[in-house]
């Protein structure tokens, strides 16, 4: 146990799960997009849709999105800076979680290029999350570490070919998840390892046969 | 070589090294995260300067939270000890305001140091920068007091939780209030036990404490028990001080606060749905924000 995770972490107040938290979810749906997007749809599930004004759980994700941490006192004014980059936002709620943590949030966002990416995750106490979907694929990360998501046709060899590649650049897997939607179909990959790991290796990773895409999403600070 | 995983491991390895629990928690982090120990102090630093900041910013006449119920007290507060003087005395005086201040600037979305939570953020701190306003402990004595309020934090959360969620208030502002009694004995030249009984006194006076926010809201009550856990964790500290032991030691006292947050019933552990929240006052308050649309919810 760290003491800096007693004392601290730094943060925008007033809640470290309704605000800090959330701040984290709308950075790592920033990470798996890669940029800033034009376009953002939040939908609030649970204790999030109940109380969001009051704690700025909305001003968090969306200070989040654009990249700012859980300390950026640009959060107060995040509709205003996201108005003079040009990102359109908007927020749904659902009181009824259906199932889901009762902080969960699931996030659109897309570029200029109309590239979307989908994920849903959970703000599960003290600041700390938990990501369980992206693009409608069950995953189970919680951005302590470089985390690698591979978008993968289920045949045998896949998991093979992404391991040496990281074997031969001498990184480490620290946690690894796989999950399927159906046996041949869409697969998804997440790979949690030590260090900092190099976009290249990512781009590498894409490369290889069976993979649609490898995303890498940064550890949060 | 520093690794404790109980208070009594805490409290053995303090008393063998002849050092005070700061250093003890300092070094392990040195150990823990291979950095130089003059890393780690300045790191503490930024956050000590960082709790003066929120405490000055706190003080401010103007600032209100997002759904107005908050804001603006810790001026009011600050200007009448300066008028009138202090019935608790410069020191106390002084960290009632700091208290104030941080938890305010908190619920308006000001930044703070989460020690160990957001919703209790402004107790360690008042007692420290109150020490250091008048003058009784220099810059680097209440950065150890970070380390050793931190060490203390690190056992509850082994031994019981900090979330409010899980275990209800006394596992913020208690814990909280517990950190800095025993920072304070040290500062004042206790020994480890002396730290430690002071915890215990102060997790033993705030036991069963409940987490019932007024509409959810880091606000009612949880700025006032900001002030009230600083207050007692000095009336602690200064029986420990004195000598005067915690008949049921730390270690057992994070044990009874594990095992009453855990048969407390949901209604009151953040839920906003008892106790302060769901009195007519709560609920008149809540339906205002309603209105006024801060609040969504269907209940």
């Amino acid at each position: 146990m760290d003491v800096f995770s007693i004392v601290g972490p730094v943060m925008i107040g007033p809640s470290s799960s309704h605000t800090a938290g959330a701040v984290r979810l709308g950075n790592i749906a920033e990470a798996l997009l890669g940029k800033v997007p034009t376009e953002a749809e939040i939908v609030l599930y649970g204790s999030f849709a109940q109380t969001f004004r009051g704690h700025g759980t909305d001003k968090a994700i969306l200070s989040g999105i654009m990249g700012f941490g859980i300390d950026d006192e640009r959060l107060k004014d995040s509709f205003k800076e996201a108005e003079k980059i040009g990102l359109n936002y908007h927020f749904k709620t659902c009181i009824q979680a259906d199932g889901r943590h009762p902080n969960t949030a699931h996030i659109t966002l897309k570029d200029e290029e109309g590239r979307v990416v989908e994920m849903e995750g959970a703000s599960v106490g003290g600041g700390n999350i938990l990501i369980t979907q992206v693009n409608g694929l069950e995953v189970h990360f919680n951005g302590e570490f470089d985390t690698l998501i591979v978008l993968h046709r289920d045949v045998p060899g896949v998991v093979a070919n992404v391991t040496q590649l990281l074997t031969e650049n001498a990184i480490n897997i620290c946690r690894m998840q796989l999950n399927r939607a159906q046996r041949g179909g869409d697969a998804v990959m997440t790979i949690e390892v030590d260090g900092k790991m190099s976009a290249g290796i990512c781009s590498l990773i894409s490369e290889r046969e069976q993979i649609q895409k490898c995303i890498l999403c940064r550890k949060i600070d | 070589m520093y690794e404790f995983h109980s208070v009594e491991e805490l409290l053995a390895k303090a008393v063998d090294l002849h050092m005070p629990i700061s250093e003890v928690v300092l070094h392990r982090q040195m150990e823990d995260s291979q950095e130089a120990k003059e890393a780690i102090m300045e790191r503490m630093r930024k956050s000590l300067r960082e709790m003066r900041r929120s405490a000055a910013s706190g003080c401010d006449k103007d600032i209100r939270s997002t759904s107005g119920l908050s804001g603006g007290n810790a001026y009011i507060l600050d200007k009448k000890i300066k008028e009138s003087g202090s019935l608790l005395g410069p020191v106390l005086g002084r960290a009632a305001v700091h208290a104030m201040a941080i938890a305010e600037y908190n619920a308006c979305m000001g930044r703070i140091v989460a020690c160990p939570t957001a919703g209790s953020c402004g107790i360690v701190p008042a007692a420290l920068l109150a020490m250091l306003d008048e003058e009784m402990v220099n810059e680097d004595q209440a950065v150890m007091g970070l380390f050793c309020a931190g060490g203390i934090g690190m056992m509850i959360a082994r031994g019981a939780t900090l979330s409010g969620a899980e275990g209800g208030c006394q596992a913020e502002c208690g814990s909280a209030a517990a950190m800095a009694a025993a920072a304070v004995t040290e500062l004042c030249g206790g020994t480890p036990g002396m730290c430690a009984d002071a915890a215990a006194i102060t997790l033993k006076s705030m036991l069963g404490l409940v987490c019932d926010p007024v509409a959810g809201l880091v606000e009612i009550p949880c700025i006032k028990r900001n002030v009230s856990g600083a207050m007692i964790a000095f009336s602690s500290a200064q029986m420990a001080l004195a000598g005067i032991p915690s008949m049921i030691p730390l270690g057992d006292v994070i044990s009874a606060m594990k095992e009453v947050g855990s048969a407390m019933p949901l209604c009151y552990r953040e839920t906003a749905s008892g106790g302060l929240a769901t009195t007519r006052t709560g609920k008149k308050l809540h339906e205002k924000l309603r209105r006024e649309g801060h609040d969504v919810s269907g209940r």
